[in-house]
C-alpha cells in the first residue's frame, strides 16, 4: 500500500485555486519530488499534507488513513514531519535540544517526574541526550550541540531542521527546498545525507525543489506542478525532459 | 536549609547546563548564608532588616513571572493579581486558624501552599480564555484580569458565626445579614483588608524569616530549572521560539504554555503569601497594574533568559530606590531617568555598535557566549 | 427613566474623553507598533499646563487650552525622538519598558514640580452652558465635551482619509518598509502622529480635569489605562473602532456605576473586554493577521 495518497486534493483562496485536483501517491521508501516554477502550489500542498491549512476539496491518506481535518499536532504523531522554506529553528534553544524537542512525545515523562528529576526522568534524559547527538552525527552537526541554533550558519541550519524533523520518527519525511541557498558542494554533501536517511533509518521522503540537479540526482519519482495543477509525472528523467515541462520552466519558445 | 548546602559539591561529571544549574543554586544559597550572617553577627540597620523580606517576595515574583515572559514568551501584565489571589487566600487561611493550628511551621506551611494553588487554578482558569489570545492582546487582558481580581479582593467580605461563614461583595448586603453578634468574627473587610495576620504568622518577627523566604526561593529555582531541562520545558521553549515549527514536531502548543502560566501563578500566589505574613494588615493598594508593572521591569532588565540574572536585576532595582532614600524626592525621577538609559543603551542600535567597536578593540577574539537557561 | 438617560448621557461624556486618550493609542500603536504607555501621563501633563495658565495665573481659556496643546504636541514628539525613535529595531517589549520609564519620568517631574497634594481645576467651560431637557441636567461639561469629541472626530477622520499627510500616515501604518520605498518621510510621519496623538491627549486632560475638577501627578494613568483598554476593544490601530471603543467604555462604566456598585465598576468595565476578545480576538473593528507559512 501507498504511504501517502492524496485524490484530487484542492485548495482555494477567495477566487484563486492554489492547488486543483492533485494526486500523488507515494510508495514506502521512495525519494519522490515535488517540482514546479515560483508560485506553482508546491509549498500549499505541504502546508495541506501537515494540517496547516485545510484541504478545500479532495482527500488524504496517511498509511491508509484519512488524515483530512486533523491539526498539525495529530498529524506529525501519525507520522508525518517536515522542513520548512523559510527556515523555522528554536533559535534561542541549543542544537541538541531542538532535537531533543522532536524526540518530546517519545519521552514519557510526567510533570512531577520534571519538576523534581526524580523517576523516569534520569534514564530517559540519557537515552534522549544519547539518541540526539546520533541523529546530530549524521547530519555532522554533533560538534555544534551546545550552539544556539541561530548561530549556526546557513547550510547547518538547514540541516538541522532535517535532524529536527527526523527526531520525531515520521514514516514521511517533507522537505521544503532543503538545499536552498547552498553552494553546490554542500548540496552534492546534503544529496548523499537525504540518501543515506532514507537508507538507514527507514523513511519516505518527498522533497521539493528548485535545484533540478539534485531533484534528477536523488529522486526515483516526481510529480510537476504548474499553477496548482499536476503538468507531468512519472520516472525523473522522463518528466525532466518533458517538452511541456520545458516550456513551464522556461517559457515558449516565440 | 542546611540540606541545599550540601548539593553544590555532590557531582563532578556534570553537563553544562547542570554546571549552569548549580552556580545559579549556590548563589541563592551564598546569598541566603552571606545575608543571615551580616543580620546575626553584624549591626544591619533597622531598614535593612525590613527590606529583606519584600526583596525575597518580589525575587520569587520576579522568577515567576519569567516562566511567563522569558520561558513561554508571552507578555503577561497580571501578576500582582496572582499575588494578590496568594497573599488573601493565605492570610485568610492564618487567621481562620490562628488558635486551631497551634504550630506556627504547619501553619505557615499550609498557608504557602494553599495560597500556590489557588492562585495556580486561578492561572488555569484564567489561563483558558487569555492563551487563545496573541501579543498584545494577550498582555492588555492579562492586565485586566489583574485588576478585576484586585478589584474583587478589595470588594470582599468575609465573616462568620456560630451559623457559619459569609461571603459577600457588598457592604450593603453585609449590613443587611443578621449575624449573631457574640460569635460574628470579621475574616476580610472589603477596602480594609484583613486586619490582625496573627502576631505568630507574622513572620517579620521570626529572626529567621529571611532564611524561610530564601529556602522557597530555591525550591521555586530548583522547580523551574528543573522543569526547563524537561521535555515539557523544552516544549514550552520551542513554542516561545516558533509556534508553526513546535506544532509541526508534534509539540501541544496551548498546553505547554498552560503549564508555563499555571505553574507561574502558583509561585506569583506563594510570593504573595509570604508579602502577607510579613504585615499585620493586609489590603489591595499594592496589588495594582503598576505593581505588575515593576515586576515586569525586573524581569525584563533581567535579561529573561537566565534565572540568575532575573534575581540580580531584582535585588538592585528593588533596592536601588530604597537606597537612594536619602535623595527623598528624586530617587523615583532618577529611578526614571536609569530605567530609560538603560533600555537605551541595551537596545539601540547606534548604541549598540558603538560599544562593540570599543569592546572589539580591547578584547580580540571575545569568548562565545553560551545562552542557557538556567 | 430620567435617572437613566442623565447616567447615560454623563456616560458618553466619560466615554468621549476616552476615545480622545484612545485615539492616541491606537494612532501611535498603528504606525509605530508600539504600545506608549506614557500615553495617559501626557494628559495629566495638558492639565497642568491647563491649570497653570487659566486657574492659577488667570489668563484667559483660549491661551490655557493653546498652550496646553503646544506643551503636548512638544513633548509628545520629544519623548518619540529621545526615547522610541533609537528602538525603531528593537523588540517590542524594550519599548514598552521603556515607555513605562517615561510614565514614571513624567509622574515624578510633575510630583516634584506641582508637589504630591492635588490642585483644585478650574472648570473651563461657563455654568451657564449647562441646560434642562425633559427635567433631566445636562452640565455645560458634558456638552461641551461630547460637542468638542465629535467635532474632533470628524476632522480627524477627514485628515487621514483625504489628506497628503493622514494617507502617508495609513500608508506608513499598513506597511512601513513600502511606505518608505514609495517616497514617504516615515520619521516625519511617525512624529506627525506622535504630535496629534499629544494634542488630542492636551484637550482630553483639560476636558477630564474640567469634569472631576482635580488635577495631580497620577491623575492620567487609570483613565490612560482605561482608554488603552477602550483602544484594544474597538481593535487596535483602528481609528473608528477607538471612537466606538471609547464611548461604549464610558456607558458601561458610568451605568454599572449607577446600577450595580460603583467600586465594582472598573472590574465590570474589564470584564466586558474580556468578553469582547474572546467572541472577536482582534477587538471589534482589528484587522486579523495571519502568519505565512
Amino acid at each position: 500500500m501507498a504511504i501517502l495518497e492524496t485524490k484530487d486534493l484542492s485548495i482555494q483562496f477567495g477566487g484563486l485555486k492554489a492547488v486543483d485536483h492533485l494526486n500523488l501517491t507515494i510508495e514506502k521508501g521512495q525519494l519522490y519530488g515535488l517540482i514546479g516554477p515560483n508560485g506553482a502550489g508546491k509549498t500549499t500542498v505541504f502546508n495541506m499534507l501537515t494540517g496547516v491549512y485545510q484541504p478545500t476539496g479532495g482527500t488524504i491518506h496517511l498509511d491508509g488513513i484519512c488524515i483530512n481535518g486533523k491539526n498539525p499536532v495529530e498529524i506529525n504523531k501519525l507520522g508525518i514531519a517536515r522542513t520548512f522554506q523559510n527556515i523555522r529553528l528554536f533559535g534561542k534553544m541549543s542544537v541538541i535540544d531542538n532535537v531533543k524537542v522532536g524526540f518530546g512525545n517519545s519521552i514519557k515523562c510526567s510533570l512531577f517526574e520534571s519538576f523534581f528529576h526524580v523517576g523516569r526522568y534520569k534514564k530517559n534524559e540519557k537515552e534522549v541526550t544519547a539518541k540526539a547527538l546520533e541523529l546530530l552525527k549524521v547530519f555532522d552537526l554533533d560538534g555544534e550541540a551546545n550552539t544556539l541554533a541561530s548561530n549556526l550558519p546557513y547550510g547547518k541550519q538547514r540541516k538541522l531542521e532535517i535532524a529536527r524533523a527526523m527526531a520525531t520518527n515520521p514514516k514521511l519525511l517533507l522537505l521544503d527546498e532543503p538545499a536552498a541557498g547552498m553552494n553546490p558542494h554542500e548540496t552534492a554533501e546534503l544529496m548523499q545525507t537525504i540518501r543515506f536517511v532514507r537508507d538507514n533509518f527507514d523513511m519516505t521522503v518527498l522533497l521539493i525543489e528548485h535545484d533540478m540537479k539534485l531533484v534528477g540526482g536523488i529522486c526515483e519519482q516526481v510529480t510537476v506542478l504548474n499553477f496548482g495543477q499536476e503538468l507531468a509525472k512519472g520516472e525523473t528523467s522522463e518528466v525532466l525532459n518533458d517538452p511541456r515541462v520545458i516550456t513551464a520552466y522556461i517559457g515558449e519558445d516565440e | 536549609m542546611r540540606k541545599c548546602e550540601v548539593t553544590g559539591v555532590k557531582k563532578l561529571t556534570l553537563s553544562a547546563t547542570a554546571k549552569d544549574r548549580y552556580t545559579t543554586y549556590g548563589l541563592v544559597v551564598l546569598i541566603a548564608v552571606a545575608v543571615q550572617l551580616f543580620v546575626s553577627y553584624g549591626n544591619a540597620s533597622n531598614s535593612f532588616k525590613g527590606l529583606l523580606v519584600p526583596t525575597c517576595v518580589y525575587v520569587l515574583a520576579a522568577l515567576s513571572l519569567n516562566l511567563v515572559v522569558g520561558v513561554s514568551g508571552e507578555l503577561s501584565l497580571g501578576q500582582a493579581g496572582f499575588m494578590c489571589i496568594g497573599a488573601y487566600v493565605g492570610a485568610t487561611f492564618s487567621v481562620i486558624t490562628a488558635e486551631s493550628i497551634a504550630s506556627d511551621a504547619v501553619r505557615f506551611t499550609i498557608a504557602i501552599l494553599l495560597g500556590g494553588i489557588v492562585a495556580g487554578v486561578f492561572g488555569f482558569l484564567i489561563g483558558i480564555p487569555v492563551l487563545r489570545l496573541r501579543g498584545d492582546y494577550l498582555a492588555i487582558v492579562t492586565l485586566a484580569f489583574g485588576e478585576i481580581i484586585k478589584s474583587v479582593c478589595g470588594n470582599l467580605y468575609l465573616s462568620a458565626d456560630k451559623n457559619g461563614l459569609f461571603v459577600a461583595l457588598d457592604v450593603k448586603a453585609k449590613s443587611a445579614h443578621a449575624f449573631d453578634a457574640a460569635t460574628k468574627v470579621d475574616y476580610v473587610n472589603g477596602a480594609l483588608g484583613i486586619n490582625g495576620i496573627p502576631r505568630t504568622s507574622n513572620i517579620r518577627v521570626n529572626e529567621w524569616a529571611f532564611v524561610i523566604c530564601m529556602a522557597v526561593i530555591l525550591i521555586a529555582v530548583i522547580v523551574m530549572l528543573n522543569f526547563i531541562d524537561s521535555k515539557q520545558g523544552r516544549a514550552v521553549m520551542a513554542a516561545r521560539d516558533n509556534r508553526i515549527a513546535a506544532e509541526a514536531m508534534g509539540v501541544n502548543v496551548t498546553r505547554s504554555k498552560m503549564t508555563a502560566f499555571v505553574m507561574s501563578a502558583f509561585f506569583a500566589g506563594v510570593a504573595g503569601v509570604l508579602y502577607a505574613h510579613n504585615y499585620n494588615v493586609l489590603d489591595t493598594s499594592n496589588f495594582d497594574y503598576n505593581q505588575s508593572i515593576l515586576i515586569l521591569v525586573f524581569v525584563v532588565l533581567g535579561g529573561m533568559t537566565k534565572m540568575r540574572s532575573v534575581m540580580i536585576s531584582t535585588i538592585i532595582l528593588y533596592v536601588l530606590p530604597e537606597a537612594l532614600r536619602g535623595l527623598n524626592k528624586w530617587r523615583m525621577l532618577i529611578y526614571a531617568i536609569v530605567l530609560i538609559a538603560m533600555m537605551l543603551i541595551n537596545n539601540s542600535v547606534a548604541i549598540k555598535k558603538l560599544v562593540e567597536k570599543i569592546q572589539a578593540k580591547f578584547a580580540k577574539g571575545a569568548e562565545n557566549k553560551e545562552g542557557g537557561a538556567a | 427613566m430620567s435617572s437613566f438617560f442623565s447616567y447615560l448621557i454623563s456616560g458618553i461624556s466619560l466615554g468621549s474623553i476616552y476615545a480622545l486618550i484612545a485615539l492616541g493609542y491606537t494612532m501611535v500603536y498603528g504606525i509605530a507598533k508600539m504600545l506608549n504607555f506614557a500615553h495617559g501621563d501626557v494628559i495629566m501633563i495638558g492639565g497642568y499646563i491647563a491649570w497653570l495658565v487659566f486657574s492659577s495665573l488667570g489668563l484667559p481659556v483660549w491661551l490655557a487650552i493653546i498652550c496646553a496643546v503646544i506643551v503636548c504636541v512638544i513633548l509628545g514628539v520629544v519623548i518619540e525622538k529621545i526615547a522610541y525613535k533609537p528602538l525603531r529595531t528593537a523588540t517590542p517589549l524594550a519599548v514598552l519598558i521603556t515607555a513605562i520609564g517615561v510614565s514614571y519620568l513624567l509622574q515624578n517631574t510633575a510630583l516634584l514640580t506641582f508637589g504630591p497634594a492635588s490642585k483644585t481645576f478650574t472648570s473651563v467651560v461657563p455654568d451657564s452652558l449647562g441646560i434642562s431637557i425633559g427635567g433631566i441636567d445636562i452640565t455645560g461639561e458634558t456638552i461641551v465635551t461630547i460637542v468638542v469629541t465629535v467635532l474632533i472626530m470628524v476632522g480627524l477622520t477627514l485628515f487621514v482619509n483625504y489628506t497628503k499627510s493622514g494617507k502617508a500616515m495609513r500608508a506608513v501604518s499598513e506597511d512601513r518598509g513600502a511606505a518608505q520605498l514609495m517616497g514617504i518621510n516615515v520619521n516625519r510621519t511617525i512624529s506627525l502622529t506622535f504630535a496629534i496623538g499629544s494634542a488630542l491627549a492636551a484637550v482630553a486632560g483639560i476636558l477630564l480635569c474640567s469634569t472631576y475638577p482635580q488635577i495631580g501627578p497620577y491623575t492620567g494613568a487609570m483613565p490612560g489605562i482605561k482608554a488603552f483598554t477602550a483602544a484594544v476593544f474597538g481593535g487596535i490601530g483602528s481609528i473608528p473602532g477607538a471612537m466606538i471603543g471609547g464611548i461604549v467604555l464610558g456607558i458601561i462604566e458610568n451605568l454599572s456605576k449607577a446600577y450595580i456598585s460603583s467600586q465594582l465598576s472598573d472590574a465590570i468595565v474589564f470584564a466586558v473586554l474580556i468578553v469582547v476578545l474572546l467572541v472577536k480576538p482582534t477587538g471589534l473593528l482589528g484587522k486579523k493577521i495571519n502568519e505565512k507559512v
